[in-house]
């Protein structure tokens, strides 16, 4: 996905959730037009979920059905045998692996970078809000501009400080990137969340004797919980989905889940395996897909936070 | 806003409440340091070098800016940046507002068709790029699937072919955001006003007009937004590109990122292909900054 489709989120508070306000109904409310409204929407329903359609259609049928042109029909004979194939068998670069490991190091390399730069990021919003000093705001505009560089620019030092860091080529070394670069968003989110906290409950405490990190724990964090599941979502998309930072700074056998489905497509050198190939794009994009349909509204409320001032 | 403990409080332990937030920050500057600026320090010094494999440190001064410029890839991919970028902002603009507009008139099933639009955000560009290359395809997909149904004549080899591979591109790609700026927009519209266009409308206004008038110029805000994120994704974009063509056919769809990328790793030019980053950041610096300037500073 994206890496990071989420510019306007800078200044609002805690966002706008959901889009909901005052739905209206301008369209005059005679029948044909009406119809017409729900024609349009449910044929771009069909647009967007196609895509999906062809791929899980298509990784349950076999080869011989795709090549003889019937991408678009159902599967006239039925197999799990592409799923087999893409998760266990399947030639992904050199070895007959499938993509299981891959997608262990995907897990791997997902869960501590997310863990990390979520706490980083939720420190940094605190201190940037209620203990925020001259050049604060600053400080935040150049940690902010981090996120929207073209990565092609730390490319080259990265793989050389990976280098020198004994990390090159390694799970731990993606982890490493991922934090690093997940940091400004986690902050954005944090910073903006704790922004809208009453600043007198803080002040309150401080009266009262309570020191920095009684505050965050006792005060802060208790009531965090939201913008912390926006911030692990957005963080997991983005981190699991990332292609870049995994095509470049990993081996064979610490390649993410994505080089390895990109390298199950592009190099098979016999016959190409479409089903596999479909199967093996499902399974890349199950976790997120999850994700969303369980918790799609805090994912929308990650990509859009404060994306609307009006 | 800064703050200090009450005065009753020790000298020392003054200090260190006023030194520890600087210090729970201090790890991220120094992140920040090295990570982002120290980097884009370095590559920047690189691209006025004669780096080949492995960074070298002589300067051989704008020679590589000037080669960049005379190497045909390099033209291509700032035409096919060019094409596409635009294309897909347009494209994505229209087709979101139009959206957000229709979905904005009380529809019974909004929450379920929200999702259905915004699911391909959740996906990565390698799975998008996977599911529309074979889509794409004319041996397999859509051209062999019409003919199949008995259009013998019908075509659409577009992403084999040179001149229209770049626009199967902007076909996946807006298919993954345009739901997006849909969202966006839809956010846009629940924040204006209803009791001035039920005015406007109550004056004998027509719909057309009471978007056009009204509606639409108090989107400028979304507008800005969704520009700023699709010219800065259009930028960065890799994923995609690799995915559905490779970059080809031949160098047919070689975009600034992929010509970096292969550049510096494959062909082993790291001066020339640091000189293109060097490109690309400023390309994206010219539309963030003024945009973070503006936001930052609005906030105070």
């Amino acid at each position: 996905m994206a890496s990071a489709p989420t510019t306007e989120v800078i200044t609002t508070g805690t966002g706008s959730p959901d889009p909901v306000g005052p739905h209206r109904r301008f369209f005059t409310a005679d029948g044909l037009a009406r119809v017409t409204i729900y024609a349009i929407l449910i044929l771009f329903c069909i647009y967007y979920l196609l895509p999906l359609y062809v791929m899980v259609v298509n990784s349950l049928k076999p080869l011989s059905e795709i090549t003889a042109g019937g991408m678009m029909a159902l599967p006239r004979q039925w197999t799990g045998a592409p799923w087999q194939s893409a998760w266990s068998t399947a030639q992904v670069g050199v070895d007959a692996t499938g993509l299981k490991p891959y997608f262990i190091n995907s897990i791997i390399m997902v869960v501590p970078a997310v863990a990390l730069s979520t706490i980083i990021g939720a420190l940094n919003g605190y201190v940037l809000t209620k203990w925020s000093f001259r050049g604060s705001t600053l400080i935040f505009g150049l940690i902010l501009f981090g996120c929207f560089i073209p990565f092609q620019m730390v490319l080259i030092p990265m793989a050389r400080m990976l280098g020198l860091m004994g990390m090159a080529g390694t799970v731990p070394g993606l982890v490493f990137v991922h934090f690093v670069y997940g940091i400004g968003f986690s902050t954005l989110y944090f910073r903006n969340y704790y922004a809208a906290f009453p600043t007198e409950l803080v002040r309150a405490a401080q009266i009262d004797g309570a020191g920095f990190f009684t505050i965050f724990w006792r005060i802060l964090l208790p009531s965090s919980g939201p913008i912390a599941v926006v911030c692990i979502i957005w963080q997991f998309t983005n981190i699991w989905n990332d292609f870049l930072f995994g095509a470049s700074f990993s081996d064979f056998d610490s390649q993410p889940m994505t080089v390895a489905l990109n390298n199950l497509v592009q190099s098979s050198t016999g016959v190409k395996e479409y089903n596999v190939h479909f199967a093996g794009a499902i399974m890349a994009a199950l976790p997120t897909l999850l994700v969303y349909v369980v918790a799609g509204r805090f994912f929308v409320r990650g990509l859009m936070a404060g994306s609307v001032k009006g | 806003m800064s703050q200090t403990a009450p005065a009753a409080r020790g000298r020392s332990m003054d200090r260190l409440q006023d030194a520890l937030p600087k210090l729970v920050l201090s790890p991220t500057i120094a992140i920040v340091a090295i990570f982002v600026y120290g980097f884009i320090l370095f590559t920047l010094y690189l691209s006025f070098t004669d780096s080949r494999i492995l960074p070298s440190y002589n300067l051989v001064g704008w020679k590589n800016y000037e080669n960049l410029f005379r190497i045909r890839a390099w033209d291509t991919a700032i035409n096919n940046l060019i094409i596409f970028a635009s294309l897909y902002i347009v494209i994505c603009c229209a087709l979101g507002l139009l959206l957000a507009i229709l979905l904005d008139q009380k529809i019974r099933t909004e929450g379920f068709i929200r999702t259905v639009y915004l699911y391909p955000m959740a996906l990565s560009f390698i799975v998008t790029g996977v599911a529309w290359k074979w889509f794409l395809d004319p041996g397999i997909g859509l051209e062999a699937v019409v003919r199949g149904w008995g259009w013998e004549s019908f075509s659409f080899g577009w992403i084999k072919d040179s001149d229209m591979a770049i626009y199967t591109i902007v076909i996946a790609a807006v298919w993954q955001t345009s739901g997006f700026v849909m969202a966006m927009f839809l956010a846009g519209l629940r924040g204006i006003d209803n009791e001035m266009l039920k005015a406007a409308q109550i004056d004998g206004a027509s719909t057309f007009a009471l978007y056009r008038r009204i509606v639409i110029p108090q989107l400028r805000p979304a507008f800005m937004s969704a520009f700023v994120v699709l010219a800065h994704m259009a930028i960065k974009s890799y994923d995609l590109v690799i995915a559905l063509t490779g970059g080809g056919p031949g160098t047919a769809t070689e975009v600034p990122a992929t010509f970096m990328y292969s550049y510096t790793f494959t062909r082993n030019q790291m001066g020339i292909g640091a000189a293109s980053a060097v490109i690309m950041l400023m390309t994206i610096a010219a539309i963030i900054v003024p945009y973070l300037w503006s936001e930052l500073r609005e906030k105070k």
